[in-house]
């Protein structure tokens, strides 16, 4: 059991976008805000309903049933293959910064007593930027809900591949697409969460390949970044694209789900799969290789 | 005094070549004989690329995977099939002329090719959108695959794009999905795929008809996440840097064979394949033949299995307190 999920929610807003002390900032509508009840509304503006972006622990811990929490591959982290230049110093930086080791943490927990295996990726490591390391905790999470016979759920939040490793960051989309599709042909079912922002090639991978995919209200969701397309087509594009009300409009995902509804929305997602559900307070897993608990 | 850079070279070789274009001009439009100064001229060019390509950069293998005179799907279809049937359409919105998709014949026996479509010149490339595909063209390869599956019938992707197509309509219909989606399915096609790079192996739009059983690429093409140009500007906010980029993001077939992401490269003329494209397809008949060989042996479930553990093993990790290594 990690120690995270029982601390303070948001304890490290004040490295984060919010300026410390008592009153916080909305980056989107400038309004200040007393913290507490930034704090209750789960980081949702209560002026203009932005949805802060989170962590990859605080997304979990709000997510996931407050106990019951089992990390696996804490320890796991992409290494330098290409000795890229400047690489090195960014994940050190990255990893000082968030005081995790990678930019996704993955596991098993439940959500209203109902068992999952659960991921989430964190937009404050890198960008979120999926390596060997992002797409081998991915690809492991959807291995071993195929073992478990679990669901399987992953928020995203991700600029796309890290360029950093070159081609092996691209080699990671086929990676976690074929383990994603391994899982459906084992027929358990696979929650995609889109969360601000969701871009490059997470979209193009395991993110659009939920059996049912939701979106945080306004997250950003596109495979192509915004200033390229419109250097491209030399015009300006409207505010609201590749938002996820758009991509809802467009056909592209099933559900905007704002975030004071998510939990019972995923509830009744896996209610509806009909997975298993929690019999003790703390499941009895057995822990794959490398597991912490 | 130094000895001359790539670079000095290159501006030489630019030199060299707009001279001996400007010496032919004349001669036609003058009717005269200058034919004793253009083959100076192009002795020294000879030479010149001689000192480039002997060993050259990752941006100039770049340059040589961007070459217009460079053989395209559209060569290498004639040059290797017979009896070809070209597919079209991904029944949901539109044909997309930027990839292909056909049932043809390889020495004799029945495969499915699919590829992207570059043009040879500028009136091609803009109908051809540059070989940059829609979802729509994504879908239709997606198709042809299982057809082939369906039949089984070998698949042989020809890779050659500069990426996917930054545009707001590909956006609107879905390009990420449709990628995600070739992915997935490619990844567990039950029939044998063969892959190979030809030109430029461009992210995402690459990778859509990349997951092959048998990964191979031509000498001087490249395979990258992202375009050297793309890479340097958001480094160094200096799309200039290109070279740099280029030679950082470890894009050759060399490289990507070390890497274990190409099985076999295939050896190009010197200074690249426009210079004899029947060295380069007798190359590819020759590796085609080999592996499809090999392929057809192996049963549907075998493939599908081999293929997800080839592509689950591929990136470099580190456990923390463990030495860094190759993933298990």
């Amino acid at each position: 059991m990690l120690n995270w999920l029982r601390r303070p929610k948001y304890g490290s807003l004040q490295r984060r976008e919010m300026p410390a002390g008592i009153w916080a900032k909305c980056p989107r509508c400038s309004n200040l805000i007393y913290r507490k009840e930034l704090e209750r509304s789960l980081r949702v503006c209560p002026k203009c309903t932005y949805h802060h972006r989170l962590s990859a622990e605080e997304r979990l811990a709000i997510t996931l049933d407050e106990d019951g929490f089992v990390e696996f591959d804490g320890s796991l982290t992409s290494a330098d293959p290409l000795s890229f230049v400047g690489y090195a110093q960014k994940l050190e930086e990255a990893r000082q910064k968030t005081g995790r080791p990678e930019a996704v943490i993955w596991g098993e927990g439940t959500i209203e007593g109902w068992r999952t295996v659960a991921a989430a990726l964190d937009f404050y490591f890198m960008g979120g930027s999926m390596g060997s390391a992002v797409g081998e905790k991915v690809t492991r999470a959807a291995e071993r809900a195929r073992e478990a016979r679990l669901p399987l759920i992953i928020f995203s939040a991700s600029g796309g591949a890290r360029m950093q490793e070159g081609v092996l960051s691209l080699m990671q989309l086929a990676k976690t697409s074929a383990a994603v599709g391994r899982l459906h042909d084992a027929g358990l079912p696979y929650v995609s969460i889109m969360c601000d922002p969701t871009t490059g090639g997470v979209t193009a991978s395991f993110a659009f390949l939920g059996d049912v995919i939701l979106a945080e209200p306004g997250a950003t969701i596109g495979f192509a970044g915004r200033r390229v397309i419109e250097q491209t087509i030399r015009r300006k594009l409207p505010d609201d694209f590749q938002t996820a009300e758009f991509c809802l409009h467009k056909g592209l995902i099933d559900m905007v789900v704002a975030r004071s509804e998510m939990r019972r929305t995923l509830a009744g997602l896996l209610a509806f799969f009909g997975g298993p559900r929690l019999e003790k307070p703390v499941p009895e897993v057995a822990a794959p290789q490398g597991a912490q608990t | 005094m130094t000895s001359p850079t790539p670079a000095d070279h290159d501006r030489q070789l630019a030199e060299v070549e707009a001279e001996i274009e400007r010496l032919r001009r004349l001669s036609r439009e003058q009717n005269l004989s200058l034919d004793g100064e253009i083959s100076v001229l192009e002795e020294r060019a000879e030479d010149l690329r001689r000192a480039i390509f002997t060993n050259p950069s990752a941006w100039h293998i770049v340059q040589l995977a961007r070459h217009t005179q460079r053989p395209h799907l559209v060569d290498y279809v004639a040059a290797l099939f017979t009896d070809v049937l070209e597919l079209h359409g991904d029944r949901r919105f539109r044909d997309d002329p930027a990839m292909f998709a056909g049932m043809a014949r390889f020495e004799g026996q029945p495969v499915v090719i699919i590829g992207h479509n570059k043009g040879k010149d500028t009136k091609e490339n803009i109908a051809r959108n540059f070989g940059m595909p829609y979802p729509e063209g994504y879908r239709k390869a997606l198709r042809a695959m299982k057809l082939a599956e369906k039949f089984t019938v070998p698949v042989v992707a020809f890779v050659d794009t500069p990426g996917a197509f930054p545009g707001d309509a590909a956006e609107e219909r879905g390009q990420a999905e449709a990628i995600a989606r070739n992915i997935q399915e490619m990844s567990r096609l039950r029939t044998a795929a063969i892959v190979v790079i030809t030109g430029e192996g461009g992210s995402g739009g690459a990778l859509a008809i990349a997951v092959g059983d048998v990964v191979l690429m031509l000498q001087y093409a490249v395979y990258t996440v992202i375009t050297p140009e793309g890479c340097a500007a958001i480094l160094w906010h200096d799309a200039t840097r290109a070279p740099e980029a280029a030679a950082a993001l470890r894009l050759t077939a060399k490289d990507l064979q070390a890497l274990g992401v190409v099985d076999e490269v295939l050896t190009e003329p010197f200074a690249g394949a426009h210079r004899d494209s029947d060295a380069v397809f007798a190359e590819v008949r020759d590796a085609l033949r080999r592996h499809l060989g090999v392929l057809r042996q192996v049963s549907p479930e075998e493939l599908v299995n081999r293929r997800y553990a080839k592509f689950r093993q591929l990136g470099v990790l580190h456990e923390t307190g463990a030495p860094a290594g190759q993933s298990r």
